[in-house]
């Protein structure tokens, strides 16, 4: 209990500093106002606008308004939408959630069953293909790949399409593309884009783990007591593999999100990452400001859940 | 008796790159059932590789070259894989050397025990726990239904140890081969588990290989003893009988290099058969340039140490709040002196404070309360402090463990120099180079050890490198915190020569802790006891073990291992 109120202390601290550099990029990324008036605007209009959007009041006086609105989920208007900055973002969340979920469960599935093979069978073929295959997947670079399969599975085979999200079923706000063939048709591609990287790493890790612990005395205690290998190898190695494992998925899902910028650009998905692209373009500040703490919000977030499995995986952190 | 096993003309290979590695070489032993056999021999024997065998844990790529393993009439070696894990847990159980690294840690000890007995019984899960709850019992864990609940971690060493030997007997096998049980734990709990192993085999009627290093564990315990040197089976036979009259040369050295606590002697016997002493050219040290003392060392009168009710508490548990902070008092109101060339002992179990001392003295912890004085200079609580930074030349530290005191990727010489070159002791680096070399050659490694890397050593070896680069800022204190716990004991007995040796040359004071009393009684004028943070006694070295005053003094004294009483 005690632990988890300080960790959600530094999580606070966390986001009022990431609040903090996102409200700046207000102040030092240009002058707003060029952007939001009219071309023939008069020095006066300049003036209004700017009394108006509160600008000229001291530095920290804006950044309490940023704050009080941002803690009632209002980040300002886009100045290219000239929609909410949160009704922007939580249209577009859907398909980048969908996406990071379904390549996650990707990279998990495969990288640890193959991790825990290439563990116990270092010497076999099989392991080796695989573990010298996966220095591809390390190296590429995701949007090397992305264009690849495209060219493949989308422009030669023509088995998958090559962009958009395909049918989505509404479920009350939430825009979902696992409900229609059509939309698995075109999460798959980009799906295993993201994941690849995040595949290689899971695997090498967790075959590292693996072999680390296999030579650990308690692994030659089980042998010693007559246990089968299955036991063995599920129920003690892998387990004692899970802790830094789940650092590093934690690690890599915040990845996954980060990633998915330049795959959602690289398959035009309709996500958060590919609105915060035409936002740079466009240097619209509030969904960039928003998306930057919004990015950071899921990181701690994820961090924390990853430090209360730790909980659940090592008994000897309750204690201590 | 009915004899359980019997090995005849046992080899084990481990072929390499380039050649074949004979770890055991026509091995044959008999053990019957309801007998401890004591298999002894020093690191390198093969005797865990003999244990390995039998079990069919050899690693790779360890084999089974020729030779026989009958198992109740059975010969083992035309055992399947799935046979071979049959026999393991059910027919034959094994207990390693540190029960910390033996348990998951992740999974509490019921779930391991009821694993196993399930595995190897086919039980139900309720019978299995209950019989879970009687193997707990019978080891002599309190409370045991409970506990089936508690982590590893939860344990102390010793009961940890006792839920090892409780998963050894899950599958109720009638052999039990003990890799050094007692090796990791203290001498109190390691007579506690010897006399467990002894009462488990004797109520059930269970062979034991007991393997291990300690020839005191095996004169306490073994009925007959087994003795192995370099792969050959040297001697067999009854305990008494070997350890009394030994026939083998190999035997005989190792019975005298087992330190005595009985009488002081001022030498060990030297025992060349095991780490043959490089040939030795050793220097006149007092001519030599480490003979000399230190510029800024003046000779000085009184003590070269005096420690005076010092302190110190480790912080437990940390909070913001005073009141919810936790401190373990690691030295308690503690003051002793130390004269010039005395060697002054620190025994104590581990957890007693002992070691928290030698860092205090050393520079590496800072004591909350109490003075300490190097040579009647008051040493400060503070890193940059003048006179501890001056203490550092002529105080040097030689630490327990000889493989991670060294940094691997520098070469001995380097490592050697580095007290040198740190405090600008020589004119030129030809000079520190001839020095290193010098110094090599009189702790018996030879110059030609300079250009090569720590992992290329043996324990002993390194241990002697560390020795070597202690003496390299030609320090007037030695403290050698366990300096050979990590050592068998024909090197152990080398080791401690070389320091009697040196000082005797260098008129070294020296502070030596360590929880071998045998080893203390040889090596030190005054001793002090300390348990828990205190310090309970200070004697000379007769008048400790001829009358300890202090009750705890004498519990201590009354665990030892006695060779002579066998």
């Amino acid at each position: 209990m005690r632990y988890l109120f300080g960790r959600l202390m530094q999580v606070g601290l966390v986001m009022i500093i990431v609040s903090f550099v996102s409200f700046s990029m207000f102040n030092f990324v240009g002058d707003p106002l060029s952007s939001l008036l009219p071309e023939d605007a008069t020095a006066a209009d300049a003036d209004r606008m700017r009394e108006a959007l509160g600008l000229n009041d001291t530095v920290m006086t804006q950044y309490g308004r940023f704050m009080t609105n941002a803690v009632q989920g209002n980040f300002g208007i886009s100045y290219r939408l000239k929609q909410p900055v949160t009704e922007l973002i939580a249209s577009r969340l859907p398909a980048t959630l969908e996406l990071v979920a379904v390549s996650a469960v990707i990279a998990i599935t495969f990288g640890v069953t193959a991790g825990v093979f290439c563990g116990i069978r270092p010497k076999s073929w099989l392991s080796k293909t695989i573990l010298s295959s996966s220095l591809a997947g390390v190296s590429l670079p995701t949007f090397v790949i992305g264009i690849a399969l495209i060219y493949i599975f989308a422009v030669t085979l023509q088995w998958l399409p090559s962009s958009g999200r395909g049918g989505t079923v509404d479920l009350g706000g939430w825009k979902t593309s696992l409900l229609t063939v059509d939309g698995w048709r075109s999460i798959l591609l980009p799906a295993i884009t993201l994941s690849l990287f995040q595949t290689t790493m899971i695997l090498r890790l967790v075959r590292a783990e693996m072999l680390e612990v296999m030579r650990a005395d308690f692994i030659k205690f089980a042998r010693a007591r007559g246990l089968t290998d299955r036991a063995i190898n599920f129920g003690h190695a892998l387990r004692n593999t899970l802790v830094p494992v789940t650092t590093v998925i934690g690690m890599n899902i915040g990845g996954l999100i980060a990633f998915s910028v330049i795959t959602e650009t690289v398959f035009q998905w309709p996500g958060t990452g590919l609105m915060f692209i035409q936002a740079v373009g466009f240097v619209d500040i509030p969904v960039m400001a928003a998306y930057l703490l919004f990015v950071a919000g899921l990181f701690v977030l994820i961090s924390l859940t990853v430090d209360l499995l730790y909980f659940l995986i090592d008994p000897r952190i309750r204690l201590s | 008796m009915t004899q359980l096993l019997d090995i005849r003309n046992l080899c084990i290979d481990f072929p390499m790159r380039n050649l074949v590695l004979n770890a055991v070489k026509n091995f044959d032993l008999q053990v019957n059932a309801g007998e401890i056999i004591g298999l002894v021999g020093e690191s390198g024997a093969g005797k865990s590789t003999v244990g390995n065998a039998i079990t069919g844990l050899l690693g790779k790529p360890g084999r089974i070259s020729s030779g026989e393993v009958y198992f109740q009439g059975e010969n083992i070696r035309d055992y399947t894989d799935e046979q071979m894990r049959k026999l393991r847990g059910r027919r034959i159980g094994t207990i390693f050397q540190d029960p910390q690294s033996s348990l998951n840690p992740l999974m509490t000890v019921g779930k391991q025990l009821v694993e196993t007995i399930q595995e190897c019984l086919g039980l139900k899960a309720k019978d299995a726990e209950a019989r879970a709850i009687e193997l707990l019992n019978d080891v002599g864990i309190p409370d045991p239904q409970s506990r089936l609940n508690s982590y590893p971690h939860q344990f102390s060493g010793g009961m940890r140890q006792r839920v090892v030997i409780a998963l050894a007997l899950a599958g109720d096998p009638e052999l039990i081969i003990a890799d050094e049980p007692t090796t990791a734990l203290d001498v109190s709990i390691q007579s506690q588990i010897l006399k467990l192993i002894r009462r488990i085999c004797d109520e059930r009627g269970l062979g034991v290989i007991m393997v291990t290093h300690d020839i005191g564990v095996v004169s306490e315990i073994a009925d007959r003893v087994a003795v192995m040197f370099r792969g050959e089976l040297v001697e067999v036979g009854d305990v008494n009988q070997v350890l009394r009259l030994p026939q083998h040369e190999y035997t005989q050295n190792l019975i005298v290099a087992v330190p005595s606590p009985d009488k002081r002697l001022h030498r060990f016997t030297c025992v060349d058969l095991i780490e043959g002493e490089a040939a030795q050219s050793k220097i006149d040290v007092q001519s030599h340039w480490l003979g000399k003392t230190n510029a800024g060392v003046e000779a000085s009168v009184g003590p070269a140490i005096q420690v005076k009710n010092m302190s110190l508490a480790f912080r437990l548990k940390n909070s913001v709040f005073k009141s919810q902070r936790t401190f373990v008092q690691a030295v308690d109101n503690v003051s002793f002196d130390i004269q010039q060339g005395e060697t002054f002992g620190l025994v104590g179990e581990s957890g007693s404070g002992k070691s928290t001392v030698a860092k205090i003295i050393a520079g590496l912890h800072f004591a909350d309360t109490g003075d300490l004085s190097i040579y009647g200079q008051k040493i400060g609580p503070k890193h940059n402090d003048l006179a501890r930074r001056h203490s550092r030349t002529f105080l040097q530290v030689v630490f327990q463990d000889p493989y991670s005191s060294m940094n691997s990727r520098m070469n001995i010489r380097d490592i050697v120099a580095e007290p040198m070159r740190f405090h600008r002791l020589t004119e030129n680096e030809s000079q520190t180079r001839q020095i290193v070399d010098d110094l090599l050659d009189h702790v018996g490694l030879g110059k030609t050890a300079a250009r090569r890397y720590p992992h290329e050593f043996s324990g002993g070896q390194r241990q002697r490198i560390a020795i070597a680069r202690a003496l390299a800022s030609r320090p007037r204190i030695l403290i050698c915190d366990e300096p050979t716990s990590a050592l068998d004991v024909s090197t152990q007995a080398q080791i401690l020569n070389l320091l009697r040796d040196l000082q005797d040359e260098l008129g070294l004071t020296m502070l030596f802790i360590s929880h071998d009393l045998p080893v203390v009684r040889q090596m030190c004028d005054r001793i002090a006891v300390m348990r828990h943070g205190k310090i309970c006694e200070i004697a000379s070295n007769e008048d400790l073990f001829e009358s300890p005053q202090h009750a705890y003094s004498q519990h201590l004294l009354n665990l030892m291992p006695n060779l002579g009483a066998a």
